[in-house]
């Protein structure tokens, strides 16, 4: 379904300030102190120029790090309880990477599984995606080896590719089509698919055998030693694009209370801790594990998809630099 | 003797069963590394950044038998300070100090831990010095604005408790739930209140490696927050994490006579 | 017509000085402002720094918080640790940008009945003149979808 246009730099401003008079919100990626991060902005001259990847992922959008599901007052004799809405703000997310907003569908697998998420979904109706291809790598990046690539449409309602003074603007959802009615002067007919300026991602390993080889790995001593250095932290669940475990919290006192959700991480020592004290991943190397097969080999064989895409968030965010890609073609080749 | 080459040796005597050092990892940063043979030591390099010292309290870590630590200060500072809270005993570690020519001393007891670490000056970089000195000028309020600004973007991930080599408790105080003293979500009370235990927590024990800065994936300086317990204890009450393996810890002592200005 | 201002203050008090002392004031008939709310704790040493904060996050506008004198602790030296804790945590929550002037920490003994009084009525009149401490308020409600 995809709409071909040629979008210039200079219509950006026109295009902002059409989706902002809409109602919609817009982050986009800004720069600080050399980081870049998702921020609310009006205006492209806001938007970072130079940048690989911000470092947390744009899940943040449909799964916040917070959110409250329900609220309660107490009296005596009386409980009231009020279901939380979703805060379902409009929102257009600009220029996240083709591989972050790949990230999506493994989340809605999760979300619309058996129950239907109805914060997730609030959200997700809400949001449109606008990404960006991308001209710059680094070596953390292994999107090609997992079905993506730095010009991959999977996830994005408009896909920008960067050419020469502006960009190829793909409209390829109802929704993209929805926001380019907003400033249809801004998208001219495009001339070609002009993608030259993408960057060449090179592939690191074979995912396909990888996966195929993982149910005979289980009790290798591999894990154990790859994570030797890992401190089972939350980093790299917290900026995965796809990760999507969470904790349920109550914060109440005697008048009143909420529940919430945060987000978790299969890397904590206490994950699987049960009531019991019996714990069936004791050590971190069966949390790496965990971690590896879950997104190659259980969300495959569940999803028919890969919980990954291979965006190397995780490998950018560990203090100890567990770098993802390097330990899977270790795993290809044990 | 280098580092590869006492590495080697020392796993080739069965002295340690392992050298914890660095390697090179991504984009020419350096990572932690455990060498537990010969062929893997060939790899190990010394001038990471991380503090060793967090590893050697696990119990993957403890099962192995003695490990050498390549020790920096910190690392140092930390290991005394973790024999001083009895999580280590001095027979358990092999330090092994590393000169500006690369060359490598082992530290076999406290002892000689102490006396390499009062030969060396310690200051926090200049860069952490220079943004405590801001800080410290700024008005009240300017300060709650920016950490106000900087806690809001913490995602409670962790990285900063779990890299230090001063956290160790196998149950956090965030791991507990009755109560739940301190919120577990990363909104702004629960941040706020996060941080705030763990630099108390820290106080009188914070050597001052300053990985919980290095390791947060969002860039706050959240390390700069021990680094004022850590002074606050030092200036008032002249005592030092990791000065030696006798606990000398600020918050379980007192003097009689300790000064303070504002008790009325 | 809306209400003036009442400050809400909280007080973490030790059993054997000041909530003596305060009984003292009471029984003695000296008024003061009554918008102090008073827990009693057994000793200051028993006094976790977070009860600080939490006072705060729950809705005071200002804290004090008094015990034996030192060398007068009934525990003997629960006190000594209370103002050594007390030392740090103050230089951590101004680096933290909390308002300390909210704080008021006092020795008062069992026997100072009018101490308390003239503590009290102090800091209520203070804090009333700062307002209320909007900016916690905000915190303690901020940064949940």
């Amino acid at each position: 379904m995809a709409d071909m246009y040629q979008l210039s730099s200079a219509s950006l401003d026109a295009l902002f300030a059409a989706i902002s008079a809409s109602g919609r919100r817009i982050l986009a990626p800004t720069d600080r102190d050399g980081r870049s991060e998702l921020n609310p902005v009006t205006s492209p001259s806001q938007v970072a120029k130079d940048y690989v990847q911000t470092a947390l992922s744009a899940k943040d959008t449909v799964f916040p790090k917070v959110e409250r599901l329900l609220s309660y007052t107490l009296a005596p004799g009386q409980v009231d309880l009020a279901d939380a809405e979703p805060q379902a703000v409009p929102t257009v997310v600009f220029g996240i990477r083709p591989c972050e907003a790949g990230g999506f569908q493994a989340l809605d697998a999760v979300f619309n599984w058996d129950t239907r998420d109805r914060f997730f979904n609030a959200r997700m109706e809400q949001l449109t995606v606008i990404g960006m291809g991308c001209t710059r790598r680094d070596d953390a990046c292994f999107c090609t080896s997992v079905g993506g690539g730095p010009g991959s449409a999977k996830g994005s309602d408009i896909l920008l590719t960067p050419t020469a003074g502006g960009y190829l603007a793909e409209v390829l959802t109802p929704k993209g089509e929805a926001i380019r009615a907003l400033a249809p002067e801004a998208f001219k007919p495009a001339a070609g698919a002009d993608r030259s300026m993408l960057v060449e991602v090179p592939a690191r390993f074979d995912q396909p055998a990888l996966t195929a080889k993982l149910p005979a790995l289980f009790d290798s001593p591999l894990w154990a030693e790859q994570s030797l250095r890992c401190v089972g932290c939350g980093a790299c669940a917290f900026v995965c694009p796809t990760c999507v475990c969470f904790d349920i919290q109550e914060e109440a006192d005697a008048k009143s209370g909420r529940r919430l959700r945060a987000w978790d991480s299969c890397g904590y020592h206490m994950f699987t801790l049960h009531a019991s004290g019996h714990n069936p991943r004791e050590t971190q190397g069966q949390r790496w594990r965990q971690r590896v097969y879950h997104k190659f080999s259980y969300y495959p064989e569940r999803y028919g998809m890969l919980g990954c895409v291979g965006c190397g968030k995780c490998t950018r965010a560990c203090p100890v630099d567990m770098n993802l890609q390097e330990h899977l073609l270790e795993a290809s080749q044990a | 003797m280098e580092l590869r080459e006492k590495a080697k040796q020392l796993l080739e005597s069965g002295d340690v069963k392992a050298v914890l050092g660095f390697e090179p990892g991504t984009h020419g940063a350096r990572r932690p590394a455990f060498a537990r043979s010969a062929a893997r030591a060939e790899r190990l390099v010394h001038d990471g950044e991380q503090n060793l010292a967090s590893y050697v309290t696990r119990k993957e870590v403890k099962r192995m038998g003695r490990v050498a630590v390549a020790a920096k200060a910190p690392v140092l500072r930390a290991l005394l300070q973790l024999m001083a809270e009895r999580q280590i005993k001095e027979q358990d570690v092999l330090p092994l100090a590393v000169d500006a020519a690369g060359q490598v001393k082992e530290l076999a007891t406290a002892q000689e831990m102490e006396e390499h670490l009062a030969l060396e000056a310690q200051a926090i970089p200049p860069a952490d010095r220079e943004l405590m000195d801001r800080l410290n000028g700024m008005t009240r309020q300017e300060r709650w604005a920016f950490w106000q600004k900087e806690l809001s973007r913490c995602i409670k991930c962790y990285a900063c408790r779990n890299s230090c080599p001063m956290c160790y408790c196998d149950h956090c105080t965030m791991d507990c739930n009755r109560p739940q003293w301190v919120p577990v979500p990363s909104h702004a009370l629960g941040n706020l209140e996060y941080h705030m235990v763990r630099a108390m927590h820290l106080a009188g024990r914070c050597v001052e490696c300053g990985d919980c800065g290095r390791a947060c994936p969002v860039g706050i300086p959240i390390h700069l927050l021990t680094f004022n317990a850590e002074e606050s204890v030092h200036a008032q009450f002249g005592q030092k994490a990791g000065a030696s393996s006798k606990l000398d810890y600020a918050l379980s002592t007192f003097r009689p006579d300790d000064k303070e200005t504002f008790i009325r | 017509m809306t209400e003036p201002f009442e400050p809400k203050i909280t007080a973490f008090v030790c059993n054997w000085c000041t909530y003596a002392g305060a009984d003292l004031t009471g029984t003695s008939r000296i008024k003061y402002q009554s918008n102090v709310r008073v827990l009693r704790l057994p000793c200051t040493g028993r006094i976790d720094f977070m009860l600080l904060a939490k006072a705060f996050a729950r809705g005071a506008d200002g804290i004090i918080i008094s015990g034996c004198h030192p060398n007068d602790c009934h525990y003997t030296s629960g006190n000594y640790h209370a103002r050594r804790r007390w030392m740090i945590y103050r230089n951590l929550m101004d680096f933290m940008g909390i308002d300390t002037q909210r704080i008021t920490f006092s020795w008062v003994s069992a026997a100072e009945g009018a101490k308390w009084a003239e503590l009290v009525n102090e800091v209520t009149t203070s804090i009333r003149a700062m307002g209320p401490y909007a900016e916690y308020k905000e915190l303690a409600a901020a940064g949940v979808e």
